[in-house]
């Protein structure tokens, strides 16, 4: 209600063509709005009026009216009299036009309102937009920073590439200037030694020619006596004969030599023509499986075949003796062949193995497998049959033996021997667990006895007990609190008789008029036997040791009065339990 | 093995070739001994202070080289009053040799004007013209027939085969070579080898009869060969050069067959690897007298060493080479094959401490020998695969594909061992110090001995 200040009438009040006089106030809600509707048309009471003041008042109604009523006609409502020019306002067209331009008006605020928060949302996406928008003018600001150092740094690099290619260029022209230097000094330095050298030549002349032209006179050899030569001979006279005996000596070595080096080369030749031999024959030995398929399938292999024949004949007629030359061609050739062969073969094994290898690894693995199954699978079935046949032959081998003389008589006798040894210890064995049987049978004997008497004890025990408990069942009995607690005390250490002692409901009554080590006795018996606890306490109390073998109650209770483990706690679970 | 006391001996000690006499001097003194023994046989002396001697071919004659005087003495064993003097006179001397017969001297004047053959049987001289002074000039076939001279005429390298029964000239021809350095024949005779300069990686290989059999590169600007090698059998021709590598070629075709790289780290399981290990001697405190005796003191403050297998992958002691130098310590120069043509040894100059011994039948290293000084020599024994190893120490190591043993020197004093020359029996060796020699004999029985005998 607090709204009511806020409303703009003054400015239609004012006297304003504004047809919607509620606009921009947003905290307007519609029930005040609502309210001052109806205040146009319920009669109101006139503090109203003059709280509104301004629109209408008794004195211009009927202009207000006129005034509404052009109003709305020039909107398009129909008018709000009842006639034309009359002064009768039709009130149904009044509610009319009334929710008409209600409808209007909270369709406006909602059109409004979407307007709005389409007009904060495009804020919001322009404010985005504009942040994006400056990020991104910094962006560019900074790569086109970016650029120009890069640029810079580009240019730079290249004045240095400039730079370094010019020294280059000038170390190259050094290098070639002292290349050229060098080889100047180098001509100057031969040039120059070959002057010195002659110089020394003319120089070496001259000394010889003064030195040796001049009649040394010590220039001489003083002999005692001359001596032989070591060969014996004499001195022969320098003439063309010896100059030409020189030169066949000359060429006499040289020739000896050849034949020594031709010598060494033949030995060298036959041994390798050996070896030759050798490894023609052993790929031969080696190759006859493979020879067998070329031949059948071009006639190159023929052709080769046939020459190898030849070859075969030849190496017959020893023709390893011949010189290389007339058979040259072919032993290379066979050779050749040969040992192309040998290769494909070799190539193929290898090709074998690697397939073998990568089988394992490509998809022929799986191939392989299914092979695999099948072989085993035939396999098995082969030893099915091998075990099969032999299992016949086995029984026609006994048949035959059965049939057959002493050997197999005495083979018999020693199977039998032995069968009888092994029955005989059988036998032993067999003895020897009867005798334990008996044994245990006859402790099992004593223990029913004993069982017997123990039972027929226990009886006399109840019945002596009955017999209390007919004769006390008047007679009540008060201090049991006391002796129960007692009990428990002294069978403390036995946690499980409490159990007992719960259950016995009137055992302490019993107890306290009989002697006292009793019903110590008897409650260890039931605790030993673990009272079953579905059975009704009251019920064959004596006869639960003999029944149950339950321990795993007993001793959850024996928790429990762990816990507690004191008399009164102890009488308060044994009333609960009570039936 | 069994030593005989040190020797004083200004030059070289030789063994003769064939017979058992082993001749050293001292100063102007030839002293010939015999060499089982060491006694004295002959006793010369010449007009002034030895140089070089050289036993002829058949142990019959001595040659002495003066080469100060520019003389030549010649003594015989057999006719101890037998002499001949040979004056170059102002000609100079600066090498003198026999020939292959025992019979002609071979003197080169200085500046390698000439090489002057000198004949003992007739009073003949002959000349060879403009020798190359180089390393290895002149070079002998093993059955001493041929004789290869290399030449150098008119900026061009030549090499001259003379038939050396007469002197005559057999061949001559020019080598595609910039500076040859140096000429070796197979031990057949029928190929030569002749190597440029170590600035051209270059092996030329001629015939007897002069024809260039083949040439080999391995490789075009590094410095290159630095030292070859023919197996006994001239089946192979070792070449090692300043890469640190020795490559090995055929004889059949010339072609390399394999090559052996000499790297500091060995990692090969199937290498062996001696370790050379010094140990000190332990002494017996209570065997200790006073004044200790004189080889008691020396043996305390001698040091001996062992071989210790070393397990594989070992690094040897590796010298960076100095590149701004003229010849560099790099590369393999000293190699030889065993006489029964099994193994190769090989000595890397800039892992100085190791010999490596290829086992040429696998193309595979086979043994490594770490010393613990730098090598000096080695020489393969003549009859069996056996290697000498001295390392300018007071001891000699022997290898042989059974092991290896460390060989002391006795006696007092530094003896430091510079060279090796085995005898042809292979059953004694020379070991040579700067001044001193001894002879160290190996016994197959290994009967472990000291012979004494007076010093001269």
């Amino acid at each position: 209600m607090g709204d009511w200040k806020a409303i703009t009438v003054p400015l239609l009040s004012s006297g304003s063509k504004n047809i919607f006089p509620y606009t921009s106030e947003r905290k307007r809600s519609p029930t005040s709005m609502n309210s001052q509707v109806l205040r146009l048309s319920l009669p109101s009471p006139k503090n109203m009026y003059n709280f509104f003041g301004a629109f209408c008042t008794e004195e211009n109604l009927e202009q207000s009216i006129s005034y509404i009523d052009r109003e709305l006609t020039t909107m398009g409502f129909p008018s709000i009299y009842a006639e034309p020019k009359g002064k009768e306002l039709n009130l149904v067209c009044i509610i009319n036009c009334m929710n008409e331009l209600l409808v209007l008006q909270h369709k406006n605020l909602r059109a409004q309102e979407e307007v709005e928060i389409q007009h904060l949302k495009l804020g919001s996406d322009m404010d985005h937009l504009q942040n994006c928008y400056a990020k991104l003018k910094e962006q560019l600001e900074l790569s086109k920073r970016e650029i120009v150092g890069l640029q810079e740094r580009d240019r730079q690099l290249q004045s240095k590439n400039r730079n370094l290619h010019q020294l280059l260029k000038n170390e190259k022209d050094e290098v070639q200037k002292l290349q050229n230097i060098i080889s100047s000094r180098a001509t100057q330095y031969n040039h120059d030694m070959k002057r010195k050298e002659r110089e020394y030549n003319k120089l070496r002349e001259r000394l010889h020619q003064l030195v040796m032209n001049k009649k040394d006179k010590k220039l001489a050899m003083e002999v005692l006596n001359y001596v032989g030569r070591a060969d014996g001979k004499r001195g022969a006279w320098r003439t063309d004969k010896t100059e030409a005996r020189n030169e066949e000596e000359m060429y006499k070595v040289l020739l000896s030599d050849y034949e020594q080096r031709q010598k060494q080369l033949l030995l060298e030749n036959a041994e390798l023509k050996k070896v030759l031999q050798q490894m023609k024959k052993d790929i031969i030995s080696l190759l006859p499986p493979q020879k067998q398929k070329p031949k059948e399938r071009s006639e190159d292999g023929l052709v080769l075949s046939d020459q190898e024949e030849d070859i075969g004949e030849l190496n017959k007629e020893n023709m390893w003796e011949l010189s290389c030359e007339t058979v040259r061609e072919q032993l290379t050739n066979s050779i050749r062949k040969q040992w192309r062969m040998l290769k494909n073969h070799v190539e193929k094994l290898d090709n074998q193995v690697s397939r073998g290898h990568s089988g394992a690894w490509n998809e022929k693995d799986v191939i392989s497998r299914e092979d695999h199954e099948l072989e085993t699978g035939k396999l098995e079935l082969e030893i099915q049959q091998c075990k099969e046949m032999i299992k016949t032959q086995q029984q026609l081998l006994q048949q035959q033996l059965t049939c057959d003389d002493d050997t197999t008589l005495l083979l018999q006798d020693c199977y039998l021997l032995e069968e009888r040894e092994r029955l005989q210890e059988e036998w032993r064995l067999f003895r020897e667990q009867k005798k334990n049987f008996e044994k245990e049978r006859k402790s099992f004997t004593e223990a029913a006895i004993r069982l017997g008497l123990e039972r027929k004890a226990f009886e006399e025990d109840r019945g002596a007990w009955l017999k209390h408990q007919f004769l006390s069942m008047t007679a009540d009995c008060k201090p049991e609190n006391t002796t129960a607690s007692a009990f428990l005390r002294s069978s403390d250490p036995d946690i499980r008789l409490v159990k007992s002692a719960s259950r016995q409901r009137r055992l302490p009554s019993v107890l306290s008029p009989a002697v006292s080590p009793e019903p110590f006795q008897i409650s260890q018996y039931i605790a030993q036997n673990s009272v079953a606890s579905e059975k009704p306490a009251a019920d064959n109390m004596p006869n639960l040791w003999v029944e149950g073998d339950d321990k795993e109650e007993t001793e959850e209770c024996t928790k429990s009065w762990e816990d507690s483990g004191v008399g009164p706690l102890f009488r308060n679970l044994h009333m609960e339990q009570l039936p | 093995p069994w030593f005989l006391e040190v020797f004083k001996a200004r030059i070289l000690p030789q063994l003769s070739p064939v017979l058992s006499p082993q001749a050293s001097c001292i100063q102007h003194r030839l002293v010939v001994r015999d060499a089982s023994s060491l006694q004295i046989l002959q006793l010369y002396t010449c007009l002034d202070q030895i140089q070089y001697i050289e036993w002829s071919s058949d142990s019959l004659f001595i040659l002495c080289a003066m080469y100060k005087r520019g003389i030549v003495q010649v003594w015989s064993l057999e006719q101890p009053d037998w002499h001949c003097k040979i004056d170059e006179g102002s000609a100079g001397l600066v090498a003198s040799c026999w020939s292959p017969d025992g019979r002609h001297i071979l003197n080169t004047t200085e500046f390698h004007l000439r090489i002057t053959v000198w004949s003992l049987c007739t009073k003949s001289v002959s000349y060879i013209k403009y020798p190359k002074a180089c390393q290895q000039g002149m070079a002998f076939t093993k059955d001493g027939r041929y004789m290869a001279v290399a030449e150098r005429r008119d900026c061009k390298d030549f090499i001259s085969i003379f038939v050396c029964n007469n002197w005559q000239l057999l061949r001559h021809f020019d080598t595609e070579t910039q500076d040859l350095f140096g000429i070796e024949w197979a031990p057949n005779g029928c190929v030569l080898a002749a190597w440029d300069t170590c600035l051209e990686y270059k092996v030329l290989l001629y015939s007897l009869d002069g024809r260039l059999l083949s040439s080999y590169r391995a490789y075009e600007w590094p410095l290159g060969v630095k030292g070859i090698a023919w197996s006994p059998s001239s089946q192979f021709l070792a070449i090692g050069s300043f890469d640190e590598k020795v490559r090995i070629l055929n004889h059949v075709t010339w072609k390399k067959i394999t090559e052996f790289d000499h790297p500091a780290t060995i990692s090969s399981k199937k290498t062996i690897v001696y370790k050379e290990v010094e140990k000190s001697p332990t002494v017996d405190t209570e065997r200790l007298t006073f004044p200790p005796t004189r080889a008691l003191a020396s043996s305390l403050f001698s040091t001996q060493s062992k071989y210790d297998i070393s397990q594989v992958p070992v690094s040897l002691q590796y010298i960076k080479p100095v590149a701004d130098r003229a010849n560099p310590k790099v590369g393999v120069g000293m190699l030889a094959f065993s006489a029964d043509n099994c193994f190769l040894a090989t000595k890397n100059d800039n892992i100085p401490n190791a010999v490596w011994i290829w086992d040429i039948r696998k193309l595979k290293l086979s043994v490594v020998l770490e010393q613990l000084c730098t090598i000096q020599a080695f020489q393969w024994d003549p009859c069996q695969p056996r290697l000498a190893v001295c390392t300018g120490s007071s001891r000699v190591y022997l290898w042989s594909p059974a092991g290896c043993v460390v060989v002391q020197v006795p006696g007092e004093g530094d003896f430091q061992i510079t060279s090796i020359s085995w005898h042809c029996s292979g059953d004694s060796m020379l070991l040579l110090s700067k001044e001193n020699f001894c002879v160290c004999y190996l016994e197959r029985e290994e009967r472990k001995g000291v012979k004494t005998c007076c010093p001269v």
